[in-house]
């Protein structure tokens, strides 16, 4: 019987088997943040056992709120930058430096193919799209990545999405992978490793593939995987051209990562998006999926275009062009977070800071803080927030705030018209 | 032997998210104890009151996929600051699941027509429930009425809940 992709990355990391369905995973890397790690380094200390397997195998950031917004988040950051510190983890990343984890992270060459690694975070899951095993967990499994370089999961199980034809001008993966949630539902994928395969992800950038795996945990999913390929390749060339002679070598062996054709799958998905158009979320769970023409005209206090689904480059670019030229609607408060510094430098460079600006948008920092409500946009109670992120969940953005999810082509041409409407980017 | 069980409080809901759970606005406290007085303050649930139905429960009853989205442990760690350390759903999100087990607390999956059954038969009424780990039981009890009701708890699970969580398994043995 073939393996999947997973299978394959299972069967070379696995160091214990405790019980017929549960493999103890060696882990290539552990990413770590300020919200969830500060606790799981105090339990260490507490047991006597402030340790970590592998300072190189660590990778630091504060990002979900910075600049510290009150003591207790400047604790937090204060816990986790001593650690590292303690612990020779140089590969951590402070304000003036920092980003999304999820965007960072994969943006320092962190991730390879075949690679096995967790965080205490959901969102973990996108970096799948370079064909590795990324899932998200929570502090005690952080902990014992930690300590151990160690995490246990259950058998995988894997189901295939074939994503086939093209996208129309002005439809994202963001439309795709909300389309394929409300599909398959939140629960459609859970306990599942979902495999993105087909001539749609292939001609995909990096990026796009990082927004369509970073939502597979919204369907459940415990990590989405994209195969290896020459795109791969090329994102990672500079971190990998000292191990192959040529990208096209690099190519060839990343496909090590790639399932056998005669690989087994619970479930397989054919997901035509030929005939997708840009799409939005419209109640409290992100698979409350609806055409943004059938959402046209409800009413937008706030718009936010960042967070580790779509505030890489080609979503700053894609919202600008929508911008440019444009002031967004009086009544609406507009927000830009490009996700590393890399990609704020770009888009200062490339002029488009400077359309946001005009057009009337805060551009904040690199930060995660108004996508699960900790800071720099919070909404107060009854406000409408169009947001390129990923959870609509009820209170999510704020209490009693609502959260509409699309691409930041939409997100933008709704900021100007002051409710949710498509872009002049979609062209049926 | 550990305790896991009392009166239940029933949240007849799928789709429990961990933001409801607990909001990101907390996540901010280090200490797990401080998380007590938000437990549940974002459920969209029709008539309930955390402030009011909380308090005594040691229990909890909920729909599928309880726990889904954001992996924070928090989640867990509110509950189990309320005294809740057995949670009973039709079906789980693998982070929150494997959070609780890696907690030492109990996640205990019923099929959707005992839960259903269940839910109608106690959930109007005041009720406790107790989970028996070594002969793999619930039993719910009702004024005069009892009833127990069989669940699987896999070897592994077992085994964390014995050495109270993931970290004391781990440490003693890689």
């Amino acid at each position: 019987m073939g393996k999947t992709v997973a299978e394959k990355i299972f069967e070379s990391h696995v160091v214990d088997r405790p019980a017929e369905d549960v493999w103890v995973l060696r882990l290539d890397s552990v990413f770590c943040h300020e919200i969830t790690t500060p606790t799981a380094i105090l339990d260490l200390m507490e047991r006597g056992k402030d340790r970590v397997f592998d300072p190189a195998r660590i990778k630091a950031v504060i990002d979900h709120v910075t600049p510290a917004k009150d003591s207790k988040t400047a604790l937090q950051g204060k816990v986790l930058r001593d650690w590292a510190r303690r612990h020779g983890i140089t590969d951590f990343f402070d304000i003036g430096r920092n980003g999304v984890c999820h965007v960072l992270f994969p943006e320092k060459g962190f991730i390879r193919p075949g690679y096995a690694v967790v965080m205490g975070d959901s969102h973990t899951c996108t970096a799948g799209a370079f064909g590795a095993f990324t899932p998200g967990v929570g502090t005690t499994d952080l902990a014992v990545a930690i300590l151990k370089g160690v995490c246990a999961f259950r058998t995988p199980r894997t189901m295939k999405i074939t994503l086939t034809g093209g996208l129309a001008p002005g439809v994202f993966a963001k439309d795709v992978i909300l389309s394929v949630i409300g599909r398959i539902g939140m629960n459609g994928a859970t306990h599942r490793i979902v495999e993105f395969d087909g001539p749609t992800v292939a001609g995909m950038d990096m990026e796009a593939r990082m927004t369509l795996c970073n939502m597979t945990v919204e369907a459940g999913g415990t990590c989405g995987i994209c195969y290896p390929d020459a795109v791969t390749a090329d994102y990672l060339w500079e971190f990998i051209r000292g191990d192959y002679p040529s990208r096209e070598a690099a190519a060839a062996d990343f496909r090590r990562w790639l399932p056998d054709p005669d690989a087994a799958y619970e479930e397989v998905v054919v997901h035509d998006v030929s005939a997708l158009e840009p799409v939005t979320t419209f109640g409290l769970k992100p698979d409350n999926v609806k055409p943004v023409r059938e959402m046209e005209g409800t009413r937008i206090d706030q718009v936010f275009i960042g967070s580790c689904t779509n505030g890489r480059m080609s979503d700053l670019r894609s919202a600008a062009s929508v911008l440019r030229g444009k002031k967004i609607h009086p009544l609406v408060r507009g927000i830009v977070c490009p996700t590393t510094y890399t990609i704020y430098a770009q888009a200062l460079a490339e002029g488009l800071i400077q359309v946001f600006l005009d057009a009337g948008f805060c551009v904040t920092n690199p930060t995660c803080g108004p996508c699960l409500g900790m800071s720099t946009g919070v909404l107060a109670e009854g406000e409408v927030c169009a947001s390129t992120s990923n959870r609509n969940f009820n209170g999510r953005m704020g209490r009693g705030g609502m959260v509409h999810l699309m691409s930041p082509a939409t997100a933008a041409a709704s900021a100007v018209a002051g409710r949710i409407t498509n872009s002049p980017l979609f062209k049926r | 032997m550990k305790d896991f069980g009392g009166k239940v409080l029933f949240l007849n809901r799928a789709d429990i998210n961990t933001d409801e759970i607990i909001p990101a606005k907390y996540l901010t406290e280090i200490e797990r104890q401080a998380l007590k007085p938000y437990l549940l303050e974002d459920l969209k649930l029709e008539g309930f009151d955390p402030k009011r139905d909380i308090p005594g429960r040691r229990v909890v009853m909920a729909g599928a996929n309880f726990g889904c989205g954001s992996s924070r442990e928090h989640a867990p760690w509110a509950l189990e600051a309320n005294g809740i350390r057995l949670v009973i759903a039709e079906s789980f999100a693998r982070i929150f699941r494997q959070n609780m087990f890696n907690c030492g607390l109990l996640a205990v999956e019923l099929p959707a027509e005992t839960m259903a059954r269940l839910f109608k038969e106690f959930s109007t009424r005041d009720t406790h429930a107790a989970a028996d780990v070594s002969r793999n039981v619930i039993e719910f009890r009702s004024g005069k009425h009892a009833e127990e009701i069989p669940f699987t708890l896999a070897d592994f699970d077992r085994a964390l809940v014995d050495a109270g969580g993931w970290l004391g398994y781990a440490d003693a043995r890689y």
